[in-house]
């Protein structure tokens, strides 16, 4: 061959089910990446991404199998090699860092001992000395100390941000060509993750690693990738460089995702993709994303397409792709207006609130006014107090002083303390959809519950109420006698936001309720909470530490940072010209499209 | 499909069974063969203990005329007569039924007491937790039998005692699976979200906590069932059950071991009865707990 080989090749690769009807996990996977370049690897959950991102160590989890394809590193094909060896290639030819750092570090070990162990299984160096040495180098190369003390912690004594890091040094250490990472930035808060990022672009590009980056998070990709491929339903259905793939998407599915990601500036209404991705074995003839696509034509459902070629480097699955290609370039749908503020008598004050987690003082002399009707976006990291302070505001956290009254009479501290109607009025939607409804009870069972609490209604009439408020978080009463773990990540929180609304609240607090879920799918429940506050008139407390998404929704903000507000005002004015310095550090973090794409010309 | 490993879980599909929990759990359960077979042997003994004394030739407290005592199997009593020459086989069959209901009563008592001791202890928390722990782990350092013995001789050997003995016995066992088991539940928000409206105390145990621990507590009282046999036939071996005359397999063991050497059956009936019935019970247990770490494992494992 006259051209060097690829650092990663990826060529036609199927990985499927090792029992039954060997149903396709993924099949027809064939990408390139450089040497030095980033390949962000994006979908919803579900969509094959990890185990494409697994296959190109060489592995695949239980129950699974390579049934075909090569994954080349450097021109040699690992998946023809015997186990032992391959597994000797991991961690020194293509290493992996996970999305939860916590697993990819042993608790029982020290940081240094971990390093070291990675060195020298893989036989790097020739003596102690030139490990250490290397080492040193390489927690350098991550932004991380290496004198002794910080090589004698344990993980635990490290905070996710450096635990994350730790795991990069790790996957960096034997100077691998290869290196895919699972979405490591998933459970950092934006200030960390953007230092992670960095970090990961900086050393890919010095050291000439081919990295693929698996993730969910759109705005995360176009910061740090050079291409783009995205997955449905274990099928690319679109690979190109990252700023023809956001601005010219040749994919409906594309076109949505991008249009599905919160911008900073609000400029764009929040769409959402209606359904939800298929799983192996429930997957449609013809193009999978036909059931969920607005261009869907009769020819879409009888033939998978081609993955046909529409410019240089840039592939589609899609055989209207010039028709969603001229659509993208017409411009977004601008957002809708936003409910005015109107000046009444506060809902809830916040005065000089102090509160504690044990011995550690969380929240220090918090000042808060919610007014009626009005939608409030508390803002901040992880641990900046934001959680208590909804919290204490709902009756759930109960160690603070200082005072919290609603509608001018002052709150008693625990939910059990204060009257039924107070209880009633103030509503909180918890942030993990998968904690907060209970797996032993139906959704109608659970929606219900409150009502027979607060009304002490049942029979016909309830049953009517539960399916209106299911209906108003646009659920159908074919849920009702569901189990939670039948429902999607989606339609669980909405089951949890209908629980709340069905006590007439006229305050929904909102733990972080997008978090756990996908990008798509965070959109509709923005959407439906908007619409709640527009048409139900109740107040909304929104807790989120993603800034993009409260203009959609807000009309005032508060920025927290460790324990204190740290600035509060009108959305627009905060958002355009923060003063405080931490909220302008905390939108120059925010991951962007625009700006990403604005940066990349 | 019968090389599953021994504490190995079995794979479950949640997209094909039914989405109530329990029937997905006894469905799952009953797709394995220990449960199968456990059942059908625990079926087998109750069958006989239950039924036994309307089948039995003779009556239990008589002997058979023209026996002597540790005779042999004969076509009068098919298998011999015991130290008093009684009819071994009717014997058999009326001395289960004594051994099935203490063991289930004790089993029964032991389980209530300790699943609300549990509960209130994982839910409660703080001192209250540390003193009902603390007071079951003393509870816990009595051995069953000597606890049992140690009452028997001060109060005399009664029936209820010896029910409330092992159920006393049986209690911090179970108190302790439970507690295991709430305390993950009670930190999660469904149980805050209760909370926050108000719910009672005691409905948030027994509507959210308590259906959500319950395949830990069906194999834990299968085992403790499983246990309760053996410990009160071995009670009333020691003599502290069922007073002579009356038909009670561990009582028969005491009685006829004598003669083993002549005459083994009026020993090896109820000891083969026991045995199986624990082989039996403990099989029901490990097919549920595997069904239902199978359906956990289901339900976290997705992507």
């Amino acid at each position: 061959m006259s051209t060097a080989p690829h650092a990663l090749e990826v060529v036609d690769l199927r990985v499927e089910l090792e029992y039954g009807e060997h149903e396709d996990i993924v099949d027809g996977i064939s990408f390139r990446v450089a040497a030095g370049e980033v390949l962000g690897l994006v979908g919803e959950s579900g969509s094959g991404k990890t185990t494409v991102g697994l296959a190109v160590l060489g592995h695949t989890r239980r129950g699974a199998r390579v049934a075909r394809g090569e994954v080349r590193v450097e021109g040699r094909d690992i998946l023809t090699l015997p186990p032992l060896e391959r597994q000797r290639l991991r961690g020194r030819l293509v290493s992996y860092v996970p999305q939860d750092p916590a697993s990819a570090l042993s608790p029982a070990m020290r940081i240094g001992g971990q390093l070291e162990e990675t060195l020298s299984e893989h036989g790097f160096g020739a003596s102690d000395a030139e490990r250490r040495a290397r080492i040193v180098e390489v927690l350098a190369e991550v932004l991380l100390p290496s004198d002794e003390t910080f090589l004698r912690r344990y993980p635990h004594q490290l905070s996710g941000g450096q635990q994350q890091r730790v795991a990069l040094a790790m996957a960096f250490a034997n100077r691998p060509r290869v290196i895919v990472l699972d979405e490591p930035t998933t459970g950092l808060d934006v200030t960390t993750q953007a230092h992670v990022l960095e970090t990961v672009r900086a050393l890919c590009a010095t050291h000439g690693v081919a990295a693929v980056y698996v993730s969910h998070d759109l705005a995360v990709v176009a910061t740090l990738a050079m291409r783009v491929a995205v997955m449905y339903g274990g099928r690319l259905s679109e690979v190109g460089p990252t700023g023809t793939l956001f601005r010219l998407a040749a994919h409906p599915y594309t076109r949505r995702l991008v249009e599905a990601i919160p911008e900073l500036s609000g400029k764009h209404a929040l769409a959402s993709i209606p359904g939800t991705a298929p799983r192996p074995g429930h997957r449609p003839a013809g193009c999978f994303f036909a059931p969920r696509c607005a261009y869907a034509l009769e020819a879409c459902t009888v033939a998978p397409p081609p993955l046909e070629s529409v410019a240089a480097d840039h592939v589609v699955r899609c055989i209207r792709h010039a028709d969603v290609m001229k659509d993208a370039a017409a411009a977004r749908p601008a957002a809708t207006a936003r409910a005015e503020i109107a000046d009444e008598d506060a809902l809830i004050t916040v005065r000089e609130v102090d509160a504690w987690y044990g011995v550690r003082h969380v929240l220090h002399g918090v000042e808060l006014v919610i007014r009626p009707r009005e939608c409030l976006a508390l803002v901040g990291e992880s641990g900046s107090g934001k959680t208590t302070l909804a919290r204490c505001i709902a009756g759930l956290h109960t160690a603070y002083s200082g005072a919290i009254s609603y509608r001018g009479q002052p709150l008693e501290r625990g939910a059990r303390a204060r009257d039924a109607n107070a209880r009633r009025e103030i509503q909180y939607v918890f942030q993990s959809p998968y904690n907060s409804l209970n797996p032993r009870k139906t959704i109608g069972q659970i929606v219900n519950q409150p009502l027979r609490h607060f009304f002490s209604l049942g029979g016909s009439e309830a049953r009517r109420r539960v399916v209106e408020v299911l209906d108003t978080v646009q659920l159908s009463s074919t849920v009702l006698d569901r189990y939670p773990h039948q429902l999607s990540g989606g339609e669980r929180q909405r089951a949890a936001i209908a629980r709340a609304l069905i006590a007439n609240p006229q305050l929904l607090v909102c733990d972080e309720v997008t978090s756990a879920l996908d990008v798509s799918v965070q959109a509709a429940i923005i959407d439906v909470l908007a619409d709640l506050q527009r048409e139900l008139d109740i107040g909304l407390l929104f807790v989120t530490h993603n800034l993009a998404l409260i203009r959609t929704l807000s009309q005032e903000v508060a920025v927290m940072s460790e324990g204190r507000i740290v600035e509060r005002g009108l959305v627009d004015h905060v958002l355009d010209r923060p003063q405080a310095e931490y909220t302008r550090k905390l939108l120059s973090d925010t991951p962007s499209l625009e700006a990403a794409l604005a940066a990349s010309g | 499909m019968s090389d599953l490993a021994l504490g190995e879980p079995i794979e479950v599909d949640l997209e094909t069974k039914p989405g109530r929990p329990w029937r997905l759990l006894f469905s799952t359960a009953w797709g394995q063969h220990r449960t199968k077979i456990g059942l059908g042997i625990t079926l087998l003994i109750v069958g006989v203990a239950l039924i036994g004394p309307l089948l039995a030739p003779y009556s239990p407290d008589q002997g058979v005329e023209g026996q002597l005592p540790f005779a042999s199997p004969s076509s009068d009593a098919w298998f011999g007569t015991d130290d008093l020459g009684r009819d071994v086989l009717s014997r058999f069959l009326s001395g289960g039924v004594s051994v099935l209901i203490l063991a289930g009563l004790s089993t029964a008592i032991g389980i209530v007491l300790g699943v609300a001791v549990g509960l209130t202890a994982a839910y409660s928390r703080g001192k209250l937790d540390d003193l009902l722990m603390r007071g079951m782990d003393v509870l816990l350092s009595l051995p069953q039998i000597v606890f049992a013995l140690v009452l028997a001789a001060t109060v005399g050997p009664e029936l209820w005692l010896l029910v409330l003995a092992v159920g006393l016995t049986t209690m911090p066992r179970a108190a302790r699976v439970t507690r295991g088991a709430a305390v993950e539940v009670v930190e999660k928000d469904f149980v805050r979200a209760a909370e926050a409206i108000g719910i009672p105390r005691r409905r948030i145990l027994f509507s959210e906590v308590l259906p959500n621990i319950t395949s830990p507590l069906i194999v834990e009282t299968s085992l403790r069932m499983t246990f309760n046999v053996a410990v009160v036939a071995g009670l009333s071996f020691l003599g502290f059950g069922l007073q002579p005359p009356a038909a009670d397999w561990g009582l028969m063991i005491n009685e006829n071991r004598n003669g083993l050497a002549i005459q083994p059956w009026p020993v090896l009936l109820p000891v083969i009865a026991i045995a199986l019935l624990t082989i039996g019970t403990s099989l029901i247990g490990d097919g549920i707990s595997r069904a239902a770490i199978g359906i956990e494992r289901g339900r976290g494992g997705r992507e």
